[in-house]
């Protein structure tokens, strides 16, 4: 597989398609579709044999691509994908399908710089997870932004300026200091290489400090509590489109942070301050999680439960040095890891399903008030079943893939400490009240108005991108291995890498 | 002191660009109103001849000549060819401005090529007395330009207030110059160099002469507090001469920072490194926070500059060739992008119409898609997002601070930044998220909007693929 540069292939393809679609035109919505359709639909198919192709059994780097770019700063274009890059960018490249097919019937002003956005995103997205170099990594991080501003500001609700301007600048706080740490930590290495940092020593206050700076760029992109309150707003006011992939790709690259960064090149400070990331997923959890049970909206409870899980994510990241010290030993940490790996591919799924549930209820009533709504399922049954089927997966019923994730990080959790356990299954609770209440509210009863009595049940395109998201959130949730065994290695790496102490 | 024949092919250019000025004041004066292309026509040839000579002229080792007062080096060469291009860039946006509004005569390209001479030998000086020369030609031609518009009493007032400001900020930098030749006996930046190896770095004269030259680099950058000037003359001159202030001469201020502090009193690094850390704290946060506030977009851009101009002096305060680079990178792109932010703005004023709100910007988006989004690459490059060429901009001086060990000056220069990104979005959002105000036809000739969008794109262009031009940074600082 060595002769066609993918990684490049599938950052750059869907980047210079989006382009073209911008030049298609706005007079040629039905045009702007079709070449977007075409372009995310080729780079799903060229991501695929990343998988198909990775080798499981290797914690190195594979499809590495290498060329100098900036030779003045020793800046290079390297790419490259492990356990834990490669199904974060086949989740991107799934859901930016999704999204296109989501925007299809629903944008109708601006249609090519509406599905030019989202393909440049995803660009930009894939670039993120593959890029080995800080700097590249850093100009896709940043440059996400751009789009993403737009696509709130433009085709987003009434308070969609308030919102996109909060969500640039939360982000754009939080990531110069990462800037900075990264500008440090190349005064030591004398190279941009993230490879090349994961090995370079440094003293404990030096870690703290860069510790503390990857944890604020970070910890706004999870969204982690306190820094959260850019989400609700976001997520209420942007296009559905741009929901799903805030949800279930832009948070992610908050975690995927954490692993790439902020664990393998400041372990010792990660060991140190474990107790703060620790506390703050935790209240996430579970605060977030009561927060979540009074919403009236609905996309702001699945916002909210969206922070509640991604503090799931975290807890089983940093619950690793617990075990360790619990312990003595490393068994049951790797779970921790790859448990907050797994929820996090698994809330891509069920987040943006849901958020495509709202969507779908929003383009017949206009409204996202719980209030509004009440016995849905008799007039749409198929739909009524995919929203229980999606909210069941997000408490996390076994049997959807929702269930491994949290399983597995409450399950290390328990070596690490009984309580810290204990607030996490709160969760499970937690998670099924505000699931189950809403979908109570929305779909069961009886017909609430007239305007629930007209809705008219899903058509083709809508079943295909729900059925499609249901088919995978089963799937994993009975057969996670295709899963958890490509990132085995990977998590098993990390965990011997981060057990060691740099000092 | 023998007399020699100085070597007059290290002043090609220079000598070709005094001719042709000269020439165009000649001929200027048999052409009527409506041949008046020709005057522009004879300057843009000249602006692009003498970039082509200095072009010719690069490479190779330094040279100096006239008995030291002028140095021929790459550095010098990269930064004219800046300045030549950057005026004929504004020249060539300002020209259906200037006829719109009755301006377009011979002598606002006399001025201008004046003006670019005194940049060269700002550039090129190799002593105290060729600075002061080539910064008087510079700054009498700008007064004048900045009072162009003769019926606006703004334009008046501005320029007024710019002479006076400038003209105190000269009569510093000349008595700093009589204290550093007091100290060292010499005016020749060699020489002074020399001297001051030898002596003690804490010398008083030394240091309260380094003080007054400080202070008049500062002016010509606007950096605060030395700044008043800046609000004042970029809102009340026409938007033409406000691009032209606000491009090149930022170019010839990084010389004479250079040529003064590097080349002349490097010795006294750890002195003028404090000077300059307040001087960069203090117009990072003024200038981006009284940006915030403003609803004129040239004032806003004015307080922008500022801004700008202390993320500059990281870049030279870092005391490092690196840092120096990276200094030059910053201000060349940053000159890149205050052209296409202007050039804009003046592409946007129709006849009779100042497009210099911001309200004017609402709902361009719709208007003109194209000139959105150029707008939108300029300001999102402005604000150091990636991957625009703002962005590697500012990765370059905080590298260079960071690696001298300033890391809490590039913590503070980020926040400033994140307060700065403020005002740009604003900008964005008014094109982007409003509805338009006015559906006005917005018309331009052909070449403005190729060579308009030729600027924006260079923004992309060069953000991609930066590597170029801070290697020729790089190799030029050596």
């Amino acid at each position: 597989m060595s002769e066609l540069p993918l990684l490049s292939l599938v950052i750059w393809g869907p980047i210079l398609i989006g382009l073209g679609v911008l030049f298609v035109g706005d007079e040629n919505p039905t045009g702007a579709r079709r070449l977007a359709l075409v372009g995310s639909a080729l780079t799903f198919v060229l991501s695929i044999p990343l998988y198909t192709a990775f080798d499981a059994s290797t914690a190195d780097m594979q499809f590495q691509e290498l060329l100098p770019w900036i030779s003045t700063f020793n800046v290079n274009y390297h790419l490259g994908i492990d356990g834990f890059s490669m199904p974060l960018i086949l989740l991107t490249s799934f859901m930016t399908v999704v999204v296109v097919i989501a925007g299809w019937e629903v944008i109708q002003t601006r249609v090519s710089q509406y599905m030019a956005a989202f393909l440049i995103m995803e660009g930009l997205m894939i670039g993120v997870f593959a890029a080995l170099d800080a700097v590249l990594f850093y100009v896709f991080f940043e440059g996400m932004l751009i789009p993403m501003f737009l696509i709130i500001g433009i085709w987003g609700g009434p308070r969609r300026v308030y919102a996109t301007i909060k969500f640039f600048l939360y982000t754009f706080m939080g990531s110069v200091f990462m800037l900075v740490a990264l500008l440090y930590l190349y005064s030591g290495a004398d190279s941009f290489s993230i490879l090349a940092y994961h090995d370079l020593p440094l003293t404990l206050r030096e870690q703290t400090l860069l510790f503390l700076a990857f944890l604020l760029g970070f910890a706004v992109k999870v969204p982690m509590w306190p820094v959260h309150t850019w989400l609700p707003d976001a997520h209420v006011e942007a296009p559905t489109g741009g929901s799903v992939i805030l949800a279930a790709i832009t948070l992610k690259i908050g975690g995927y942070g954490f692993v790439r960064f902020a664990l393998p090149i400041t372990p010792d400070a990660s060991a140190a301050l474990d107790w703060l990331v620790i506390s703050l997923s935790l209240i996430a959890v579970v605060y977030i999680g009561l927060v979540a049970l009074v919403q009236q909206d609905l996309k702001k409870l699945i916002a909210y439960s969206s922070i509640a899980h991604m503090g799931f994510v975290t807890l089983g990241f940093f619950v690793v040095f617990s075990i360790q010290r619990h312990t003595g030993g490393l068994q049951g940490a790797a779970m921790g890891i790859e448990g907050g790996m797994v929820q996090m591919i698994s809330h891509g799924f069920i987040s943006g399903a849901l958020f495509l549930c709202v969507g779908v209820l929003y383009d017949r009533m206009h409204t996202r008030e719980i209030k509004a709504y009440g016995g849905v399922v008799n007039t749409m049954p198929i739909f009524a079943a995919f929203m229980v089927l999606f909210a069941m997966a997000n408490a996390g019923l076994p049997g959807t893939s929702g269930f491994i994730g949290e399983f597995m990080v409450i399950l290390s959790s328990f070596k690490a400490s009984f309580w810290i356990a204990f607030l996490a299954a709160f969760t499970l609770i937690l998670g099924a009240a505000y699931s189950l209440w809403m979908v109570k509210r929305v779909v069961f009863g009886e017909v609430a108005n007239e305007g629930v009595a007209k809705l008219e049940d899903i058509n083709r395109r809508e079943f295909a991108m729900l059925g499609v998201l249901a088919i995978v959130v089963v799937l994993f949730g009975v057969w996670p291995d295709p899963l958890v065994s490509v990132m085995h290695t990977s998590v098993d790496n990390l965990v011997q890498h981060i057990s060691v102490s740099k000092l | 002191m023998d007399f020699q024949v100085p070597d007059f092919s290290l002043v090609l250019p220079e000598l070709f660009l005094l001719g042709m000025a000269c020439l165009l004041l000649l001929v200027d004066v048999f052409i009527d109103d409506a041949h008046r292309r020709v005057s522009f026509r004879i300057a843009q040839g000249t602006l692009l001849g003498t970039a082509l000579l200095t072009y010719m002229q690069m490479g190779g080792p330094e040279q100096i000549g006239f008995s030291g007062t002028f140095v021929r080096d790459d550095m010098g060469s990269v930064l004219k060819i800046a300045v030549l291009l950057a005026t004929a860039t504004g020249f060539l946006y300002a020209r259906d401005y200037l006829r719109d509004r009755n301006l377009f005569r011979g002598e606002y390209y006399v001025l201008g090529l004046f003006a670019v001479l005194g940049m060269m030998v700002m550039v090129s000086a190799g002593s105290l007395l060729t600075i002061y020369l080539g910064l008087e030609l510079l700054s009498l031609c700008l007064y004048a330009l900045v009072a162009f518009d003769r019926e606006s009493g703004t334009s008046a007032e501005s320029a007024m207030k710019y002479f006076v400001l400038g003209a105190l900020a000269s009569g510093m930098l000349l008595y700093g110059i009589s204290m550093i030749y007091g100290a060292t006996g010499s005016i020749d930046l060699e020489t002074i160099r020399a001297a001051i190896g030898e002596r003690d770095a804490g010398n008083l004269v030394l240091v309260f002469g380094l003080v007054f030259l400080v202070v008049g680099v500062a002016f010509k950058l606007g950096a605060v507090p030395f700044h008043m000037w800046i609000p004042d003359v970029y809102q009340g001159a026409p938007t033409s001469v406000t691009l032209f202030v606000g491009s090149a001469p930022k170019l010839a201020a990084f010389a004479l920072a250079m040529r003064l502090l590097v080349d002349g009193l490097e010795n006294l690094q750890a002195d003028w490194q404090q000077m300059l850390i307040v001087l960069s704290v203090l117009s990072m946060g003024l200038g981006n926070l009284l940006a915030i506030a403003q609803t004129n977009i040239k004032r806003m851009l004015a307080y922008s500059t500022i801004a700008n101009v202390g993320f500059l002096l990281l870049g030279l305060l870092a005391g490092t060739p690196e840092g120096y680079a990276a200094a030059m990178f910053y201000t060349i792109t940053y000159v890149i992008m205050v052209c296409g932010a202007f050039g804009v703005v003046i592409y946007l004023s129709q006849a009779g119409i100042e497009a210099d709100s911001l309200d004017d910007f609402k709902g361009l988006n719709k208007r003109n898609p194209w000139l959105a989004v150029l707008m939108l690459l300029v300001m999102f490059s402005t604000a150091g997002i990636p991957p625009l060429v703002g962005f590697y901009a500012k990765l370059a001086v905080l590298k260079a601070i960071i690696d001298v060990g300033l890391v809490w000056l590039a913590v503070a220069a980020v926040v400033f930044s994140i307060i700065g990104a403020f005002y740009y979005l604003r900008i964005v959002k008014l094109m982007y998220f409003d509805d338009p105000t006015s559906d006005a036809e917005i018309e331009g000739s052909l070449d403005t909007r190729v060579v308009l969008s030729a600027n924006g794109l260079a923004v992309a262009v060069l953000g991609i693929l930066p590597g170029w031009l801070l290697g020729i940074c790089a190799a030029a600082i050596g």
